[in-house]
């Protein structure tokens, strides 16, 4: 499949598109339809597309298992963070109004970080079963 | 300040434990790690256990949403007891876990098995915490998706197969579940437990409300393996690793048995489960019935960790029969056999996991003179054996005099005296993996055995002391379970 033009040409231009796409989704979560999930299964199928375009064993060059091992774990993290902050600053667990000043800030500012938190783990989590599956067994 | 945050805090910190475990090098750091969130959880289920009987049920608010609209979490009588026996007994079974983990699994995945064991942790606590019921969905697939992987990581190639089976069963009866859910929030738009058990009141014998609730105990009864919705269960705790089958058997089918109560009691009450529905019969015969016959099929088994997990099946028909008759005493007899079998199922377990750890095999075979050359592992053995069978001054004795007690109190003598024929088939599987211990020669080809590591037989004693000690000591489990079935049935008479 490597060698077919068109599909790596093609495959080329769209992958910046769909990862623009995804971090759309990501970030206009909070106003319109969207948000971590989607937007990470997105970027997480850029990805996919890159590995089975160009071959899995240049994906990984380019970033190897570990690197997505790390993202999955930090993903949770920064969603258990948030809600952290908003013990450490008197309020309940995954209380936003505590997180700002004003309380209607304080929840866009814990929305958005905790649906961030999601799409890093769900890309994450695609790559590596992607790469579960795809590939060649050692 | 901390006080308060502690019912959030008991799921958190191994939630959070979870991820950094993936992060951690291939060393004893991971187990480290998930042993000091298992045992800060165990602290924290403790002070919140005497927390509540002296003071009530403490509530907590996530993300501050009061409760009916957000998220609430309620410790009350009966799932501090149940978290109090779900983080005790885990507590234990880590210290188990270092050595017979590394046996088993190698250092290659050991830092993302600890990883599932947490999320599986995590996840029933989460299940027993929780005041609302679409989180008591999320956090109980959260457990079941991690305990796949725990039993996948058996090192025989049919735990593969045995964690597909239960992946599939598991997946139905969390469907049921949902569906459940599904139907009440359609009927009374609240998710909230005890704002549920308000609405639901009003709607009487409405269809919709019998479908959701025949969901609710059906998606349960398989959570739990009630007979004959236990068919995952032996497989299951068979292939697994031995610290999962310990682990596993103490804590995911007693959380099981905890929703099946809580949707029953809590959320539906007693009068419409046993008065409206009587569904209590039903339940009662289900056990009846698998006690006998899972009792007998474990006798025939070669294997003792699929006799144990037969005799696991067994032991759930005596909490549900004690569920079942609804009466203060009868449902504090189910708690509390929750309570002792967790106890006596970890030591079992663990005695086993033990001879797997010298013998490399569970089966019966293996077992031939290993009564002295692991004269203390055997010893565990029995002693939990003889706990399993109900002999006093152990804690299988307490279960066992209380649901013959709650029998009696409601006049089911011919049952009372049926379990006490139920006890005999135990004396016998347990026998017959004592018989080869103690009166077989090892194989003749066998190699020098010696003795289990400490710290494996540290683990596995503990757990015997403890079925002895709440044998004699019974203010904790007796108390505790009586206190919780107070609160569930107050105000009711059957």
């Amino acid at each position: 499949m490597t060698d077919d033009v068109v599909l790596r040409v093609l495959a080329k231009q769209m992958i910046p598109f769909i990862l623009l796409f995804a971090l759309y989704v990501q970030f206009h979560g909070d106003y319109g339809p969207g948000g971590g999930f989607q937007a990470g299964v997105l970027f997480g199928a850029g990805f996919m597309l890159y590995g089975m375009v160009f071959g899995v064993t240049t994906l990984e060059r380019l970033f190897p298992g570990g690197a997505f091992r790390i993202g999955i774990a930090a993903g949770v993290l920064l969603y258990s963070a948030v809600g952290i902050a908003g013990v450490l600053l008197s309020g309940n667990f995954l209380d936003y109004n505590v997180l700002a000043a004003d309380p209607k800030a304080g929840q866009h500012m814990g929305i958005i970080v905790v649906e961030f938190g999601i799409g890093v783990t769900v890309a994450a989590v695609m790559i590596a079963a992607f790469y579960a599956f795809a590939r060649p067994k050692a | 300040m901390i006080s308060e945050h502690l019912p959030v805090l008991q799921v958190v910190v191994p939630l959070i434990a979870a991820p950094i475990c993936i992060l951690l090098r291939r060393d004893d750091t991971a187990w480290g790690l998930a042993t000091l969130a298992t045992w800060i959880s165990f602290i924290i289920a403790g002070s919140m256990f005497v927390e509540v009987q002296s003071a009530g049920a403490l509530s907590y608010a996530l993300g501050s949403w009061p409760a009916p609209w957000g998220i609430q979490y309620l410790v009350d009588p009966l799932n501090a007891f149940v978290l109090l026996v779900v983080s005790g007994v885990s507590a234990v079974v880590m210290l188990f876990a270092r050595d017979s983990i590394l046996d088993e699994l190698g250092r290659e995945r050991e830092n993302l098995f600890y990883c599932a064991y947490l999320l599986v942790f995590a996840g029933l606590l989460g299940v027993t915490i929780t005041h609302d019921a679409f989180n008591l969905f999320v956090f109980l697939e959260i457990s079941s998706l991690a305990t796949y992987v725990l039993i996948a990581a058996g090192r025989d190639r049919r735990a593969l197969v045995a964690s597909f089976q239960y992946l599939i069963i598991g997946t139905i009866g969390a469907t049921f579940i949902v569906l459940g859910v599904g139907f009440l929030y359609a009927m009374t738009g609240t998710l909230n437990m005890a704002d549920l058990a308000d609405r639901v009141r009003a709607y009487d014998t409405n269809p919709a409300i019998i479908v959701a609730y025949a969901f609710l105990v059906i998606g349960a009864t398989i959570k739990l393996a009630l007979f004959p919705l236990h068919l995952w269960l032996p497989n299951a705790y068979t292939f697994a690793p031995s610290m999962v089958s310990a682990f596993l058997a103490a804590t995911a089918t007693k959380v099981g048995f905890y929703v099946l109560m809580r949707f029953v009691f809590t959320v539906f009450g007693p009068e419409f489960s046993f008065d409206t529905l009587s569904v209590g019969l039903p339940l009662a015969i289900l056990a009846i019935v698998g006690i006998f016959a899972t009792s007998i099929v474990a006798i025939f088994q070669n294997d003792v960790k699929r006799m144990l997990a037969y005799s696991s099946v067994a032991q759930i028909g005596y909490m549900v029969l004690g569920m079942s008759l609804a009466t203060t005493t009868g449902v504090a007899a189910g708690l509390i056999h929750l309570f002792n079998h967790s106890l006596i199922k970890a030591a079992l377990f663990c005695s086993v996991g033990c001879i797997v750890y010298r013998l490399g095999s569970s089966h019966i075979n293996s077992f031939a003179g290993a009564g002295r050359r692991m004269p203390w592992t055997m010893a565990a053995f029995c002693a939990g054996g003889v706990s399993l069978i109900g002999l006093p001054m152990t804690a299988g004795f307490i279960s066992k005099w209380y649901i013959i007690l709650a029998l009696l109190e409601r006049g089911w003598w011919p049952i009372a005296v049926l379990l006490v024929v139920s006890s005999i088939l135990a004396v016998i599987y347990i026998w017959r993996a004592v018989e080869p211990a103690y009166f077989r020669e090892p194989p003749a080809d066998a190699g020098p055995v010696s003795e289990a590591p400490l710290v494996l037989l540290t683990a596995t004693w503990i757990l015997v002391f403890a079925n002895i000690w709440f044998g004699i000591e019974t203010s904790l489990n007796v108390g505790g379970a009586f206190a919780a079935a107070e609160s569930l049935l107050s105000g009711y008479a059957p």
